[in-house]
């Protein structure tokens, strides 16, 4: 499979790939690892008349700490999220997730930006940047702007993202040591996307919850926060009873569609499963 | 859609050409270069079969576009052997039978080239985890476990014996 004929741009900065942006319009996308869009291209699904890769932009890779805040460059691969030391310590949620994202040789080539930007609810970074309340820095011909991951994903690849701007920071707050994190994803197979999974963040002091955050992947046409299944466990021990209602209450906001992984009825199950495994390995993390 | 003129390194040796932007890396080496050992398996990234290194990392050939190969280096498993040389994944692979119709066989062979560079110590669990973007359709997944674990003893045995 080719994919359609289309010119090629190779930008060394951002505002360079910006001023493409606004030169050559809705003809042009933007790619980063290209293992959403060159599929799709082979398949006929999108066909630019331009690419604008990103990969030749030092200045969008990278993982640093910028006053106890995690910066990580858009276009930063899935294997140096794995990698890195700093996550490890300060948010090891992301490297327990991307560990269960794609194979070796696609986390060489995927990024945490093109994974967002994309807005494929199937992705596995939408549910983690929620769970870490991430806000994303874009920049457009006016500047930059800050977008919370919240107010990010509008729907089936549809995001806040103008059509001239690019994806370029994900910051978050780094965890703290007391915290315990969890990413649990049922898939059928390596590279698979999920049939449910669950992004937890949590807090416990004296037995019970401090506070949680608890995010969705692929069960619905957008990543979820599942506020009311936090809130089903706040002040509260992590007992079969706050689980069941946590799982229930996760459940009851999930929308997913039937496809070859299952039908609703067995996603919604699976979620509910998903949130309290989650849950029940984030709890034995917290200090 | 005008072509572009890349220059990079395959298999040691310097090559320029220009390419239409939509070609494909995978195509590049097998239709230009003539270097069919890398495979057309699945073309959508999942099965590995088109496995090359591309700057020290193992990546799908099919799901990378030749021009972003500007200035890079890449090895195929052409490159593997040096001259009647087998390379130890080459030789593991054919002492531990690690194949059986050979059509994964490139793609393997690349992966565990990179993977023991990677980890040069790797446990069976870890051999499984590193190899699992490489599908093997004739399920052979046990002797390809064996000759990836024999070609980690055979570099280490190569290095201390070069030490």
């Amino acid at each position: 499979m080719i994919p359609p004929a289309f010119d090629y741009h190779a930008p060394n900065t951002v505002p360079e790939a910006i001023a493409l942006l606004g030169r050559l319009g809705t003809e042009a996308k933007l790619l980063a690892g290209g293992h959403s869009l060159l599929p799709m291209m082979k398949l006929r699904f999108a066909q630019p008349a331009h690419l604008i890769d990103l990969n030749r932009i030092a200045e969008l890779r990278g993982i640093r700490e910028e006053g106890g805040e995690i910066v990580i460059g858009a276009m930063t691969v899935e294997n140096e999220l794995l990698n890195s030391k700093l996550l490890a310590a300060k948010a090891p949620l992301l490297p327990e997730a991307v560990r269960q994202i794609a194979d070796p040789q696609v986390r060489n080539r995927g990024t945490i930006g093109g994974d967002l930007a994309h807005g494929d609810p199937a992705n596995d970074h939408p549910a983690l940047a929620l769970a870490l309340e991430a806000t994303l820095i874009v920049q457009g011909p006016n500047g930059r702007r800050a977008i919370a991951a919240a107010d990010f994903f509008q729907g089936v690849y549809a995001t806040a993202l103008g059509e001239t701007e690019v994806l370029c920071e994900i910051r978050f707050a780094s965890l703290s040591p007391r915290s315990g994190c969890a990413y649990e994803k049922l898939k059928r197979k390596t590279g698979d996307w999920a049939t449910a999974a669950a992004a937890v963040v949590l807090h416990m002091q004296g037995g019970k919850v401090e506070a949680a955050r608890i995010a969705l992947t692929n069960l619905a046409p957008t990543a979820l926060r599942a506020h009311a299944a936090e809130q089903a466990i706040l002040g509260r021990g992590l007992d079969d009873v706050t689980l069941r209602a946590a799982s229930a209450a996760a459940m009851a906001i999930c929308d997913p569609a039937a496809d070859l992984r299952g039908d609703r009825d067995y996603k919604m199950a699976m979620a509910g499963q998903m949130v309290r495994r989650a849950l029940l390995r984030a709890a034995e993390r917290c200090h | 859609m005008a072509k572009q003129l890349i220059a990079l390194t395959v298999n040691g040796r310097a090559v320029e050409q220009a390419v239409e932007p939509r070609m494909l890396l995978i195509h590049f080496l097998r239709e230009t270069l003539q270097l069919t050992g890398a495979h057309i398996g699945c073309e959508t990234s999942h099965c590995g079969a088109c496995t090359v290194d591309l700057d020290g990392q193992s990546v799908k050939s099919c799901t990378v576009l030749a021009v972003q190969c500007q200035g890079a280096q890449v090895l195929t498993v052409e490159g593997l052997a040096q001259g009647a040389q087998l390379h130890a994944v080459q030789e593991a692979f054919t002492q531990e039978h690690g194949l059986q119709c050979g059509f994964c066989t490139p793609g393997m062979l690349l992966r565990a080239y990179r993977l023991l560079q990677e980890n040069p110590d790797p446990s069976e669990a870890e051999v499984r985890a590193g190899m699992s973007g490489n599908l093997c359709r004739c399920t052979g997944y046990q002797n390809i476990v064996k000759a990836v674990l024999a070609a980690a003893v055979k570099l280490k045995h190569a290095q201390s014996a070069a030490a």
